[in-house]
């Protein structure tokens, strides 16, 4: 069961971190060297839920032989790279892992 | 019509076209919690309270692998602190507001009303401005209640066997296109993934997401500061 309570906190935590800068800053606080390293939160945080879901099964073990998802999600990255559309990215990743499973 | 109401409908208005993939992104959110064995209560108040894809999303990944609440907390946390920056760069143009507005235009901050809203704030002189991220985040808003509520319905249609779950590291990685075409960017992917993947059954209490979070940072820290040498 999830705690209603725990949904509460987090979205607390979500509006503060929304909050904080509107409600405390007066002019601008940010320098361009913490505009720089923030801008690499994404790319810090994202890969530690991208990675263990293609790589590790549900039990936490690490699968690399015929895993369907490592080539799937390959094409992803190619035709995010080649498109940069959201959309054609998700898709493309699912269709190869549709594909991959159901054929072979 | 104010100018205010018109700013907002501006808002509304440059959003829009970003708001194509917030729509898988809502429905695999909903069909994920159902999946995971939420209720469509508690998954609609996740979308209401919350209302953030990539906290909701590591949120159902933690608590799907047993983490605790102060781990899943933690972790939400730190998905969050990118709003930090986008905070900082409104608070110019919110400074004469009432705490109530800035209340609301807090609460309908996100990734796509900030981007669209970000580029208007550069190009607009007007004193009403910031009224653009407001009817740009009002837009997501709607568009994320409505695929959450869609989702929750497809939840219990969709079979497991599709592995709808996979959707989930796809749609990350769909977020990081623009930072794969980026050196530093890349070596910092790679490096947070690798931690993650092999700290996973390593690291205590499934923090595995936030420790790969704090070094991958660290690691940007570094690299930047690198950088700034060289070239200077």
């Amino acid at each position: 069961m999830v705690d209603l309570s725990l949904i509460i906190y987090c979205g607390l935590v979500t509006f503060l971190s929304r909050y904080l800068m509107i409600a405390i800053l007066k002019k601008e606080m940010f320098t361009d060297r913490i505009r720089e390293v923030l801008s690499f939160v994404p790319s810090a945080i994202f890969p530690a839920i991208i990675f263990p879901a293609i790589f590790l099964d549900n039990t936490g073990m690490f699968v690399f032989d015929s895993n369907p998802k490592i080539y799937a999600a390959a094409v992803a990255v190619l035709f995010g790279l080649i498109t940069k559309n959201v959309i054609v990215t998700i898709f493309s990743g699912l269709t190869s892992y549709w594909l991959i499973i159901y054929m072979f | 019509m104010s100018n205010k109401f018109n700013i907002f409908v501006k808002g509304i208005v440059d959003v829009s076209p970003l708001m194509i993939p917030v729509v898988p992104f809502g429905i695999i959110f909903g069909v994920l919690a159902i999946d995971l064995g939420l209720s469509p209560a508690t998954t609609m108040a996740m979308s209401i309270i919350i209302f953030g894809g990539a906290s909701q999303i590591v949120f159902l990944q933690l608590f799907s692998a047993g983490a605790s609440s102060l781990v899943i907390l933690s972790s939400v946390g730190a998905v969050n602190s990118r709003h930090l920056l986008y905070g900082a760069v409104l608070s110019e143009h919110t400074s004469d507001l009432k705490m109530i507005w800035k209340i609301i235009i807090s609460y309908f901050l996100v990734d796509q009303s900030f981007a669209v809203t970000n580029k208007y704030l550069k190009q607009s002189s007007d004193k009403d401005k910031v009224f653009h991220s407001f009817g740009a985040g009002v837009t997501c808003w709607m568009i994320w209640q409505t695929t959450t509520l869609i989702g929750i319905f497809l939840g219990s249609i969709i079979p497991e066997e599709l592995g709808l779950s996979f959707a989930v590291p796809l749609t990350f990685i769909a977020l990081l296109v623009d930072d794969l075409r980026k050196l530093l960017n890349v070596i910092v992917i790679i490096i947070s993934g690798l931690i993650a993947t092999f700290g996973y059954e390593i690291i205590p209490f499934k923090a595995y997401v936030i420790v790969a979070a704090v070094i991958g940072l660290l690691l940007a820290m570094i690299l930047t500061k690198f950088k700034v040498f060289r070239n200077g």
